[in-house]
């Protein structure tokens, strides 16, 4: 896919620990258009984060990139230097964080903050950053900018906390913005102005995104395109629309499943019986087997890339049999039409 | 965005209620009195001109060993000395020499602890075992076998304390980065492309400095004490030059008959040690994070 803004293909992050090599992130691949959305969705521990991180070449140690390629702007991150993703980071790629209170400086004013990468990356002088600091502390809605500018973040509340990291990432006009979790920190009413306001951003900037996060209804919200992460790995792809009407990987039916549903009385949740497997010794074969309802004997052995399902358009899937999910969507549908 | 005005009101009233360093300090009773009892201090030793019309050097043989007159204020020592203008004379001295021997480790210990802590890996290996060769051997035996090889005189002090006195603050300041660089903020200005040096000097450092700062005022007084042994022990500063230390050896001869040629110098390292440990307590109080 040429036309990719960030190309991930078959990324594997490791992270060797006493009690044995954490498989973090083992073969994901997924492509972010200019311009759009992708949710990246998964359980806890499913390599999400990971993945964002390896991106930007900040794993935590001793975690490390193993194989694979992270192309963005037709240039491979993975293997670049630290040189190099000095200067991809926060001026290509901005990154907004999950928890606003611990991502921001305790001890440095909000316009100090947004104001240092335009003075890091694009050479402004003090006082030029500062007014594209009240700029932008503007354009993310923090109303008397003046007065909040000199700030410091524990005065602030969460959403305008978050609001500040926004304008942040969005300093430098970035090409992509990542990021972690970005409201689950937040009540939902912040939550929806947040999500509301990053949407009226990315089509004024022409930014694209990478929106990582457990929240479906986030991403149902907010994103073009979506990819399922599982045990470390991207097991389904498509357009929102497709994905969660039509899922065609067992485990993504599941979650769907489990999404509590108000226009049906029911007296328990579906759930997806087991635990996510420990990514030290992964299971064998589909990493989604020991736990999946349509599991049958071809599945525990082998390899399970991403299958691309029909013409281009980015659908894919890793299950061999997801004939076996279109016949439970057929049977009973996922999300009611609205 | 009236909610967004709604939460402007509930943090301008949560802003009133912020009690930030400026606000503060002078709630703090025991800041506020070390502050009074040093600047005393210091301001009398400043003052020495102005306060007595004597020279700490000039001898009067003629004069030795008196009591307190209305002349010599304090009397007069062995060499008929006014012991009051040595009091004060020696006050400069002796408060120029501890906080210049307190900002030379300070400022290296910084570096290094930042270095070992940041970095981690073969620096942090490569300092500590610096610190715990340093640690390993007492105080004031390092002390003085430094100020002996490079010979009496302030500049020895200084050097001797910075090589000895670096270890603490590289051990405050690396444990604190340490835990800060954990911390997210950190990761967020590494994902915002900054670089080492300003991720340290701009993100970590005004983070974890404030241990450091408080030992300094402790510290200050270990090397006045320090500084003073050596003068009582002959390697400190260097006769004429008046010190609290010399004058307190000077005395010892005449405790019997005299004793407060060498108390009231002792006593005048006492009041700049308290003054100086309530600072201390004081900021750390003010500094502890909410």
């Amino acid at each position: 896919m040429t036309d990719a803004i960030l190309d991930v293909r078959d990324l594997r992050v490791e992270i060797p620990l006493s009690r044995g090599t954490v498989h973090a992130v083992d073969g994901a691949s997924f492509t972010v258009r200019p311009g759009e959305a992708l949710g990246l969705v998964g359980e806890s521990g499913s390599g999400k984060s990971m993945t964002l991180r390896a991106i930007l070449g900040l794993l935590p140690s001793p975690g490390r990139v193993v194989s694979g390629e992270v192309e963005f702007e037709g240039q491979d991150l993975a293997s670049a230097s630290q040189r190099r993703l000095r200067d991809v980071r926060g001026a290509r790629i901005g990154m907004i964080f999950q928890e606003p209170m611990t991502a921001l400086n305790p001890v440095m004013r909000v316009i100090d903050q947004i104001a240092e990468a335009p003075m890091a990356h694009l050479g402004q002088s003090r006082s030029q950053a500062r007014s594209t600091a009240l700029d932008l502390m503007r354009k993310v809605g923090i109303p008397d900018p003046h007065r909040r500018a000199q700030a410091y973040p524990h005065e602030l509340s969460g959403g305008m906390r978050q609001r500040v990291m926004i304008a942040i990432a969005l300093s430098c006009e970035p090409k992509l913005i990542l990021c972690d979790e970005p409201t689950t920190a937040l009540d939902v009413t912040i939550q929806d102005q947040i999500l509301k306001l990053l949407g009226a951003l990315r089509r004024d900037f022409g930014v694209s995104v990478v929106f990582v996060t457990h929240d479906l209804a986030v991403v149902a919200q907010t994103c073009e395109r979506v990819a399922v992460m599982y045990a470390g790995q991207v097991i389904e792809t498509g357009t929102v629309d497709e994905v969660f009407h039509a899922p065609r990987h067992p485990y993504t039916l599941g979650l769907l499943r489990s999404v509590p549903r108000f226009d049906l009385k029911r007296q328990t949740l579906d759930s997806i019986p087991g635990q996510p497997p420990d990514l030290v010794m992964p299971p064998a074969g589909c990493r989604f087997h020991p736990r999946c309802r349509f599991a049958q004997d071809d599945c525990v052995s082998g390899d399970f890339p991403l299958r691309p399902l029909g013409a281009g358009g980015g659908r894919a899937t890793a299950c061999i049999h997801d004939d076996a999910c279109v016949t439970d969507v057929r049977a009973n549908p996922v999300i009611a039409d609205a | 965005m009236t909610i967004a005005v709604a939460e402007g009101i509930t943090e301008s009233l949560a802003t009133d209620h912020r009690g930030g360093f400026r606000r503060r300090w002078y709630r703090t009773p025991s800041f506020v009195l070390g502050i009074l009892i040093v600047g005393t201090v210091i301001g009398l030793s400043l003052a020495a001109p102005l306060l007595t019309s004597h020279s700490p050097t000039d001898q009067d043989l003629n004069h030795v060993l008196q009591g307190p007159t209305s002349k010599h204020l304090l009397g007069t020592d062995q060499l008929g000395r006014d012991e009051f203008a040595r009091l004060l004379y020696g006050g400069r001295v002796d408060l120029r020499v501890a906080f210049l021997a307190v900002l030379f480790p300070f400022c290296l210990g910084t570096i290094l602890g930042c270095i070992a802590g940041y970095y981690g890996r073969f620096f942090d290996t490569i300092i500590m075992r610096l610190v715990d060769m340093v640690v390993a051997i007492p105080f004031y035996v390092l002390i003085i076998a430094l100020v002996f090889v490079l010979g009496a005189g302030a500049r020895s002090i200084y050097i001797a304390i910075t090589l000895v006195g670096w270890v603490s603050y590289a051990r405050i300041i690396r444990g604190e980065i340490l835990v800060a660089k954990r911390q997210e903020y950190i990761l967020a200005a590494q994902a915002a492309g900054f670089r080492d040096l300003r991720i340290i000097a701009r993100h970590l450092l005004p983070n974890v400095i404030t241990q450091a700062i408080v030992f300094a005022m402790s510290d200050i007084v270990l090397d006045i004490l320090a500084i003073v042994t050596l003068g009582y022990l002959g390697l400190g500063i260097q006769p004429p030059t008046p010190d609290w230390g010399g004058m307190i050896s000077d005395g010892q001869a005449f405790l019997t008959t005299k004793w407060e040629l060498s108390t009231i110098p002792g006593v005048a390292v006492i009041i700049t040690a308290l003054g100086l440990s309530l600072i201390g307590d004081g900021l750390a109080d003010l500094l502890r994070p909410e």
